[in-house]
């Protein structure tokens, strides 16, 4: 199918260990998915797999993206395929500048082989940190090295901004901000999904974001499976009651 | 926003053919291997040199004769000095335009892209093929601001006084072997001397290029830097490959007078099978200030340890350095800093990645003498190692006998992390590019101590050792 990820049956999971017990998840292109559960329950853990983390092994299902099998693919191909994965705790890479590292990823996409238009670049770059409340200087600044929790999110949104992918799985984006942030985080990745037309996966603990993107599907995810599925009212029901109607003990 | 890796994207050199050699090279002389008095008594009397250096040659030669080898560093014991030879001339002349300069040469230095250098950034060029200097000028408005910017050899004829007053006042030739052996045989070199209060504002560059077999080369560079001037001085060095060892045994002197500042750059590219033997040291007055910079990616065995006397009040040194030692290669480098004054401040950097089962190892030296009270030193060694077959040793040595002294130490040593890999990979990058931005970022606190065109030629130096580095 094509502009569709599709995962079936997905197992996975590290050492041995199996963190996802079997996940279902179609997603087209436009679409908006909630993903929501408890702490450790391999939200994370999917977004990494569908992102090929070399640390996570695979223990069945498939996983398919515009025909192509996207477990045969290298994480660097599935990125030039068009997925994005924005992390919960992007890492930090000393002495690599922001612009340097993006303008490379820049290439990659949209190149074809060729160099792209530098100017063009550095236009939309300047446009989007802007966009989303971040110095001008961040481009010269080592990538995520220093920046706080905040704008290590916010630095992810411009990344997705500029790379335009066609499914972004945005991992906890909201985490850590603050009011306004997640209003402005939210905004953005509206604005390019408007743009872009691309899929959106949305991990995350809270309603709030969730007001702004207003999610097309919710899926809630218990112990590494997909326990239950539903519309916007979804999420709104988990909020008031949490988990505990999945047998899940209430955190302290 | 002057960003590197972008300007890198927009410029387009070929930097990958370091390795060539220059088959149709004619000599106007090449000595026989091995070393006596006789020929280094030649080698004196065809430089047509002053009586007083042929002496100094002489009794550099007996010392290097008693000196034993050192017994530490990389491997030295399968050096055969009878095999080297000590003096290849290409040239009798000194050339002050490309033109000049004998066909096969220059074409040499066009294809490491010298004379463009030249043109667009650099203050003034001397390049040394084999044994002697064949090309040198200035631009006519440092000139004419009393610069003097030469081969040793022609400033040995020109300004013998000056030469005579300092050279060997920093490294005696009782220093070590291979500062005897330089003493006795050297040949071209720079020297570079700095009127009082002047500054030089673009920098000066040596290369050096080895291409004869066998050839030792030992060249002689001797800086003067008078009060509250300033000067950046860069070298290249780069050979063919040859499957036998190459000596290089430099020895460079510097000396900074009170509220100086000379930086001292190196960017060594020696092909595999060159042995580099290098005694590079500095002489600092008070509040004078010595930059050490270099970055050694070549040459199969390194030992070199740029060092800063700080001899006044309030001197300062920066010892900055990076080595990149890949399969076969091992680095013993560092840095030496011995304060005799009070209020002196140093700080040694030290990077090293080691890859493919390469050796690199920091080996330091930080002396305060009883006199040098509140001193500050800083010494960090951050070592890179990419693979379980390589290696990284670090010995920082340090003695203090003032009081009152600042002393901080940090040594790192680290692999890369799957999860940076990883992280830049799901942005699009490949796995190779993505190991190469880490090792780039790595060596960041170098790359940006150097003018723009030269990090770019670093990091393409780097991107060349790192190709084929993951499976
Ligand atoms: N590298 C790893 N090594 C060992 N266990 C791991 C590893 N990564 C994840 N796990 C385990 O897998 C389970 C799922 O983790 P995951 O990070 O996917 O959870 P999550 O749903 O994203 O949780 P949170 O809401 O707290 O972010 C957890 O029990 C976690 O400890
Ligand atoms: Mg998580």
């Amino acid at each position: 199918m094509k502009d569709t990820l599709v995962i079936r049956d997905l197992k996975a999971g590290i050492e041995g260990k199996e963190i996802l017990r079997g996940i279902n998840l179609t997603v087209r292109k436009g679409e908006i998915h909630a993903i929501m559960g408890p702490n450790g329950s391999g939200k994370s853990t999917l977004g990494l797999v569908i992102m090929g983390h070399p640390s996570y092994e695979v223990y069945g299902g498939e996983v398919i993206f515009n025909d192509r099998n996207l477990l045969d693919m290298e994480p660097h191909e599935r990125a030039q395929a068009g997925l994005f994965l924005a992390f919960q705790h992007p890492l930090e890479i000393d002495g690599v500048r922001f612009s340097t590292f993006l303008w490379q990823a820049y290439s990659h996409r949209f190149g074809n082989g060729r160099k792209p238009d530098i100017i063009k670049f550095r236009k939309e770059l300047r446009q989007w940190l802007k966009n989303l409340g971040l110095p001008e200087n961040m481009t010269d600044r080592y990538l995520n090295v220093g920046f706080s929790g905040g704008e290590k999110k916010r630095a992810e949104i411009v990344q997705m901004a500029i790379l335009k992918p066609e499914i972004a799985i945005l991992d906890e984006i909201d985490s850590g901000l603050d009011i306004d942030a997640v209003r402005i985080v939210a905004e953005n990745v509206k604005r390019i999904k408007q743009e872009t037309g691309m899929g959106v996966i949305l991990i995350t603990h809270y309603q709030r974001i969730l007001n702004y993107i207003v999610p097309d599907y919710v899926h809630v995810m218990v112990d590494g499976r997909i326990v239950e599925e539903g519309g916007p009212e979804l999420a709104e029901t988990l909020e008031k009651e949490g988990y505990a109607r999945y047998g899940v003990a209430e955190e302290v | 926003m002057a960003d590197r890796k972008e300007q890198e994207a927009l410029l387009d050199f070929d930097y990958s053919k370091y390795g060539f050699k220059d088959e149709d090279a004619v000599y106007d002389f090449v000595s026989e291997p091995g070393l006596d008095e006789e020929k280094i008594k030649l080698i004196s009397r065809l430089k047509g040199e002053p009586e007083w250096m042929t002496e100094i040659r002489l009794k550099a030669y007996r010392i290097f004769l008693e000196k034993p080898m050192p017994t530490w560093g990389v491997k030295l014991d399968d050096i055969d000095f009878d095999s080297i030879v000590y003096y290849a001339r290409p040239t009798r002349k000194v050339a002050d335009s490309w033109d000049e300069v004998p066909e096969y040469i220059r074409r040499t230095y066009e294809r490491l892209g010298i004379p463009e250098a030249e043109r667009k950034y650099l203050g003034g060029v001397e390049a040394q093929y084999d044994s002697e200097v064949v090309y040198s000028r200035m631009r006519k408005e440092l000139e004419e601001k009393g610069i003097l910017f030469m081969s040793m050899d022609e400033a040995l004829k020109r300004y013998p006084e000056l030469v005579r007053k300092y050279f060997g006042t920093v490294v005696p030739p009782s220093d070590n072997k291979f500062a005897a052996l330089n003493t006795a045989v050297w040949s071209g070199g720079t020297f570079v001397y700095v009127p009082k209060g002047v500054k030089v504002d673009i920098p000066l560059q040596a290369y050096f290029r080895i291409n004869l077999q066998n050839l030792g080369q030992f060249e002689r560079t001797l800086i003067i830097a008078e009060e509250d001037s300033f000067v950046h001085y860069i070298e290249g060095c780069t050979a063919p490959i040859y499957d036998t060892h190459t000596l290089h045994a430099a020895v460079v002197e510097v000396i900074v007078k009170k509220g100086a500042h000379v930086r001292y750059t190196t960017i060594q590219n020696w092909s595999r099978n060159v042995l580099n033997l290098v005694t590079k040291r500095a002489v600092v007055e008070e509040r004078g200030f010595m930059e050490w910079i270099s970055g050694e990616l070549g040459s199969g065995r390194n030992m070199k340890y740029p060092s800063s006397i700080l001899r006044g009040r309030g001197a300062r040194t920066d010892i900055l350095s990076m080595s990149f030692a890949n399969t076969g290669m091992h680095h013993d480098t560092g840095g030496k800093v011995i304060i005799m004054a009070p209020d002196c401040r140093a700080t040694i950097t030290s990077k090293s990645i080691s890859k493919g089962g390469g050796i690199s190892t920091y080996r330091g030296l930080v002396k305060v003498l009883p006199d040098a009270e509140r001193a500050r030193i800083s010494v960090s060694c951050d070592a890179l190692i990419m693979d379980e077959d390589s290696v990284s040793n670090t010995y920082p040595y340090i003695e203090i006998e003032a009081d009152r002294v600042n002393i901080a130490h940090e040594a790192k040593v680290g692999k890369i992390g799957e999860d940076q890999v990883f992280y830049l990979m799901s942005r699009g990058l490949t796995e190779q590019e993505a190991t190469t931005l880490i090792v780039m970022g790595f060596i960041e606190p170098l790359s940006k101590e150097l003018p723009m065109e030269y990090a770019i030629e670093l990091n393409r130096l780097i991107e060349l050792e790192m190709e084929g580095s993951v499976g």
